[in-house]
Formats: structure tokens, C-alpha cells, sequence
């Protein structure tokens, strides 16, 4: 338990001196507590918890805050009391041995009792005076006070008296819950508020649909500013809590800091950098369409970061999410054992939706995780109507924003629906939106993903085919083509195809490589032949030009060597006249 | 103490009470006790009132006992007191409680059980 957050807004300067009340999230909604020295008046119907928070009030009191108590009981004996206390930890008779506490009984028995004439209920203020004396407390509770209006039926004097003991507590100084039966159509039976009219507390314990949900208002307060929404409170082994969440505006911090989404492809199509950490995230999709398995990534990332999750299952067993993890490849097991990751299973109809919100909102302040995982959403459905849902989601949100959650909201999209329309129609508040669906193509069913919205940063617009394999969750880029986004079979069948159309491509292109190869070849082989053609003619000239000239020398050497022989004048120089052997 | 004379063990019959003794359980002892707050002119008159009415009823075998809260406001709870003033009838049994200054001696004796009620 310990000291519970009372955060007090700096704003009130000048607030009447309240007592704090120890009670979680009351001292908030209060904004420091209940009146100091005044009477509060605390209505509802039976069974609304109005004497626990009486009770608890006064047991804080002594416990926390020094301040002892006298619990004047008209209904039930102390015995009772405290046998009914002790199962939420608090030992009564302890607290009345130690002097904190003095409880006393108060029984008015109608049948035992004949009025005759004038009386007061001094007998009262003397039992009251003499508790406060006792122990010096400080605190008061009379539980239920109406209860003498069954037992006295002058109810002139019993009304008189009741305006006497007020004003004889608040002149005692001491600060005092009167509670009260709730009545037809006014706050108590009697009428109670007409003299406790300082601070006035409703408790309100309703039935919707076979679903109790209790709340919590504070009627008036005076002279200070509370909150005035109805809040939902529980009673549980800690005792009261009430849970001052529709107090949260939107001034919660942002973060620039992102984080993963386990899925890598993902996390490519998010800006490569994943979601936002504090942003909410939605998954919606029909069923099977792979929500929880993406979860379950989500949940595992932030595990392996360290952080801790809190994964809320409405639908499943923590055993059944593990398996069923594992199967797809993912370890969630270990986390658990490192008391990393949580998993709170409950249907969701097993209580009101304020039960839930109360519950959830206990356990993130106990377990203050970074990652919050709720499976499905939607099923919170189930526990009230549609608008209290809705209601408790963004309460919810604004919650989990504030404490800078990470939140994954799985939502299933029931077949029929529009799939941009959501069950409890939260898409307007989330930060991203993860849209999960399923193809029906060439006889069979796939998943795709998109990213439908995710603000603030840049995010694919592309429809990616999602495949769950034995590691997780794949993503993979779907072919779109004039038929439609091809999935599964369809997309392998076109992949084969489009493999085959460039395979032949290939070969062809080899195949003109080929043929240029052997045209160049034979080209150069017919170049080669001319050349050759070429140098024999040439050779064979040029022997012919040697021959030529070697026949023209030899028939001069023939007319000189004639001449000689005709005996030619040396000097005539002419050609030898041929007649010159013959003369030999 | 200080119970003013308004403790009153056996008080003396009168010549008037002698011959009017109840009808039935003659021997039956009546132990009545009278819670008051202080000395107000209310638990005077009470005291009064019952005096009379013991007197008138129960001649000679009753016994008040008065006892002032302001004295010994722990004896408040034993006996369940909230007004003041408060009769309390402890014997015969089974208790009975009649609040108020007892102006209303019918309905005082019916609450005492010395007149049968109008149920």
C-alpha cells in the first residue's frame, strides 16, 4: 500500500484544510481529500461499499496519517466489522488495542423501544463524546445514521437532533462521514443532505446488461474544486481505489523516441524506425488475419529491449498465447520467466467495464510497463454498452498516453463490416493504424498489411503481402498488376512465370550474342582470305616485274655482245650490231 | 454520591397503594433504571413521572436506579442508550426500553408492560 500519489494541483493557493483520506485516487479527485473538521456526507445503495470507504477512511487515518478514529457502527456489531474488514488487511481489533480505533455499536431495536414525551439523543453524543475523548481522534464515521429513524419514530426530534449533532461535530473540530442509504429520487432516504451539506459523495453501484460497474461522484464540495465526472472505483484484497482517469486531458509529453515493431519490414514501411513510443497503435483485421501474431511481436521486441510489457488477453489463457507464440517462432516463455512480460487473462464479461478499467489501471501503476498489449480490444465490448466502451477505451488511452505506454489495441473487424470501421470506433484516437486483411484470390485466402495511418512520420502506402512462418511474421511486397493484388499461390504462380519470361529473354539475348560472335568471325575469316589473295597476286607481280627487267637486261648484254663482234666503233657507242659472233 | 435523592430504594407504601396491588405476579421484583444526562428539568421530570407510575403500579417492590451519563458515559453502550432520558425495564424480563420524560403514562405503562398494548 505505502503512500499512495495525491497530486496536488499548485493551483488552489488558498483551499480549505482538507483531512487526506489515504484512499487511492479519492485524495486526487478531491484534490486533497475530505473536508477537515466538517462532516461528509457519503451516499449510495446497498451494497455500494459506502462503509468500506468509511471504514478505510478512518483505518488510513491511524494508520498514515496519525490520526485516530471512532467508527460509530448502526448497522452491524464490531465483531462483524472487523471480520468483514480483515479480509481487505485491515486488523480492527489491533488498531482498538493500539488506541487508534474505538469502534462502537449502536443498536436501536424498534420492538424493545416505547416513546413517551420529549427526549434527545444525548445518550448519543455522550457514547460519540466519550470515543473521541478516549483515544483524541480526530476522524468520526457513523455508519448508517439513518438507521435511528427505524428505531425512533418522533421524527421531529430525531431531525432536530441530527442538526445538533452536526454542528456538535464540526464545533468538536473533528472530520466526520455520515453515510447514508440512497433514497428515491434524493441522495438519502431521509434526506441526510439537508444537513451535511459541506461535501457530498455519490456511490453508485449499477447493473447493465447482468454487468455491475461502481462509481463514484462527488455531489458538492464547497468551497474548493473537485472533480465532477463519475469515476469508477473497485474494492479489492487493497481495499478501495477510485480511478480519477477521466480527470486526464491531453497535456501528456511526446516522445520522439521510436520504437520497434519486432517485424523489420514493418518497421521499413514506419520511416524505418518503427512507432512512436507513448503512441497507440490499432490492428484491426477480420479474423485470422495474424493480429495477435503481430502482438506477440510487439510484445517480444520490447522484451529483447529490456522494457516491460503488460499484454492483457481477453480472449486466450496466458498459456495458450505462449504456445501459440511458439509455434510461429516466438519465445515469449523466456520473457515471462524474466518477469519481463505479464500476461492477464480475464473474459472480458467477467466484470464491468469500470472493473476493467480499474483492474487495468491498477496493474499499469504496479507493474509500470513500457509496452501494453490489449487482445482484443473489442471484446471490452461485451462488458457495457458501446458507449461506455468507447468511453473507457479513450480514458484508457489518454491513460496510457500520460504514462508514456506504448500501446498495441488489437481490434477485430467482424466479417460484413466496413474494414476502416472499428468496434468501438477508436480509430480517430489512435497514432497509427495497422490494417490486416485477407485476400481471397485463386481459391484460397491471404493475409496482406497496410499501413492505413500513422502520424507524424513517413510511412509506406504500399499493400505488403503478411506471412506467418515458423520465425514470425513476414512481409513481403504484393504484385499488383492488372488483375488485382496478387497474394499467396497467385503471386508464386506470377513469380514463376515472370522467372521463366526472363530465363527465355536470357537465353535469346545469349543467342544473339552468338550469332553476332560467329558473323564477326567469318568476317574477319574473309578478310583474312582476301589478304592473302591479295599478297600472292602481289608477290607474283613483282616476280613477273623482276623477270620483265632481268629479259630486258639480257637483251642489251646480247646487242653489246653483238656489236663487239661486228667490230662497231668503240666510239660510235651504238648498239652492237648483232652480226658480231657470227664473225667468230 | 451525587444522585440528588433521586435513587429511591424501597419506598414507603401509602395507605392509597396498599389496596390496589397488581393483579397478577404480585411477588414479581421490578429493577428499573432511569439513564438522564445532567440534572435538566426533562430528566427531572422523567424521574418524576416514573416515580409516580411506580408508585401508583408497583407499590413496594421496585427499586429506580438513576444513572447520569455525564458521570459515567461508559455505561451508555451496555444498555444501548441513545435518548435521553431512557427507562430501562431490566427485570422482569425481557428488557424493555421507554424513552422520553414518561409524560404519557399510558403509553409508559404500556412499554413497561403493565398495560396490555394496543399490539
Amino acid at each position: 500500500m505505502g503512500s499512495k500519489t495525491s497530486s496536488q494541483p499548485s493551483s488552489n493557493h488558498r483551499t480549505l484544510p482538507k483531512a487526506p483520506t489515504g484512499i487511492q485516487g479519492l485524495d486526487e479527485i478531491t484534490q486533497g481529500g475530505l473536508p477537515r473538521g466538517r462532516p461528509t456526507l457519503v451516499c449510495g445503495s446497498a451494497g455500494c461499499g459506502k462503509t468500506l470507504l468509511a471504514m478505510e477512511f478512518l483505518v488510513r487515518g491511524a494508520t498514515e496519517f496519525g490520526e485516530a478514529g471512532v467508527f460509530m457502527a448502526f448497522e452491524e456489531s464490531a465483531e462483524e466489522l472487523a471480520q468483514n474488514v480483515l479480509s481487505l488487511g485491515f486488523d480492527l481489533n489491533k488498531l482498538v488495542r493500539q488506541r487508534k480505533m474505538a469502534i462502537d455499536f449502536v443498536r436501536v431495536e424498534r420492538s424493545e423501544i416505547e416513546e413517551t414525551g420529549e427526549y434527545d439523543l444525548g445518550g448519543l453524543f455522550i457514547r460519540l463524546n466519550a470515543a473521541i475523548e478516549r483515544i483524541g481522534a480526530k476522524r468520526v464515521v457513523l455508519d448508517t445514521i439513518e438507521a435511528l429513524f427505524s428505531g425512533l419514530q418522533n421524527e421531529g426530534i430525531l431531525r432536530a437532533e441530527l442538526r445538533r449533532l452536526f454542528r456538535w461535530l464540526k464545533d468538536k473540530g473533528v472530520t466526520a462521514v455520515i453515510t447514508g442509504e440512497r433514497g428515491d429520487g434524493t441522495l438519502t432516504r431521509r434526506g441526510l443532505e439537508e444537513y451535511v451539506s459541506d461535501c457530498v459523495i455519490l456511490l453508485d453501484h449499477r447493473i447493465n446488461d447482468q454487468i455491475s460497474t461502481r462509481r463514484m461522484r462527488i455531489v458538492k464540495y464547497r468551497g474548493t474544486t473537485h472533480g465532477t465526472n463519475e469515476y469508477p472505483f473497485l474494492i479489492d484484497e487493497d481495499g478501495f481505489s477510485v480511478l480519477p482517469i477521466t480527470s486526464l486531458g491531453l497535456q501528456h509529453e511526446v516522445s520522439t523516441e521510436r520504437v520497434s515493431s519486432g517485424v523489420a519490414r514493418l518497421d521499413a514501411m514506419l520511416g524505418g524506425k518503427g512507432f512512436y513510443r507513448g503512441s497507440t497503435i490499432l490492428v484491426s483485421g477480420t479474423a485470422g488475419t495474424g493480429k495477435s501474431s503481430l502482438a506477440g511481436h510487439f510484445a517480444r521486441a520490447a522484451c529483447d529491449r529490456g522494457e516491460r510489457c503488460l499484454y492483457f488477453a481477453f480472449e486466450e489463457s496466458p498459456g495458450q498465447i505462449i504456445r501459440n507464440m511458439r509455434s510461429i517462432g516466438i519465445d515469449l516463455a523466456s520473457c515471462l520467466k524474466k518477469g519481463l512480460l505479464q500476461i492477464h487473462s480475464s473474459r472480458a464479461t467477467f466484470y464491468g467495464l469500470e472493473m476493467h478499467l480499474a483492474l487495468i489501471h491498477k496493474m499499469i501503476q504496479q507493474a509500470d510497463p513500457s509496452v501494453v498489449v490489449f487482445d482484443p480490444v473489442g471484446a471490452l465490448m461485451q462488458a457495457g454498452t458501446h458507449q461506455d466502451a468507447h468511453a473507457m477505451i479513450v480514458r484508457l488511452i489518454d491513460f496510457l498516453k500520460s504514462r508514456d505506454i506504448t500501446a498495441m489495441l488489437v481490434n477485430l473487424t467482424s466479417g460484413g463490416e466496413a474494414l476502416e470501421r472499428t468496434q468501438v470506433d477508436i480509430s480517430s484516437i489512435v497514432d497509427s493504424w495497422l490494417l490486416l486483411r485477407d485476400i481471397e484470390l485463386g481459391g484460397e485466402r491471404n493475409r496482406a498489411m497496410y499501413v492505413l495511418k500513422s502520424r507524424g512520420m513517413k510511412h509506406s502506402n504500399q499493400l505488403r503481402e503478411f506471412l506467418i512462418t515458423d520465425r514470425g511474421v513476414d512481409l513481403l511486397d504484393a504484385y499488383i498488376g492488372p488483375e488485382g493484388v496478387l497474394t499467396g499461390s497467385s503471386r508464386v504462380s506470377l513469380e514463376a512465370r515472370e522467372k521463366a519470361a526472363m530465363l527465355a529473354s536470357q537465353q535469346e539475348s545469349e543467342r544473339n550474342e552468338r550469332n553476332r560472335q560467329r558473323k564477326r568471325e567469318a568476317l574477319e575469316a574473309r578478310i583474312a582470305a582476301m589478304r592473302k589473295e591479295f599478297e600472292i597476286e602481289d608477290s607474283e607481280s613483282a616476280l613477273v616485274a623482276a623477270q620483265e627487267s632481268a629479259r630486258s637486261e639480257r637483251l642489251q648484254e646480247d646487242r653489246r655482245m653483238m656489236a663487239k663482234s661486228r667490230r662497231v666503233d668503240e666510239g660510235n657507242g651504238s648498239t652492237q650490231p648483232r652480226g658480231k659472233q657470227d664473225s667468230r | 454520591m451525587k444522585k440528588n435523592g433521586m435513587t429511591e430504594k424501597k419506598s414507603p407504601l401509602t395507605l392509597d397503594e396498599i389496596g390496589r396491588k397488581p393483579l397478577k405476579a404480585e411477588e414479581e421484583k421490578w429493577d428499573l433504571r432511569l439513564y438522564v444526562a445532567g440534572q435538566t428539568p426533562r430528566s427531572i421530570a422523567a424521574f418524576a413521572n416514573l416515580k409516580r407510575l411506580c408508585e401508583e403500579h408497583l407499590a413496594g417492590r421496585y427499586h429506580i436506579e438513576v444513572v447520569d451519563l455525564i458521570k459515567h458515559p461508559q455505561l451508555a453502550a451496555g444498555d444501548q442508550i441513545l435518548a435521553i432520558p431512557t427507562l430501562v425495564r431490566k427485570l422482569p424480563q425481557p428488557i424493555r426500553k421507554i424513552v422520553g420524560d414518561l409524560r404519557d403514562t399510558e403509553r409508559a405503562l404500556v412499554g413497561l408492560q403493565l398495560r396490555p398494548g394496543k399490539s
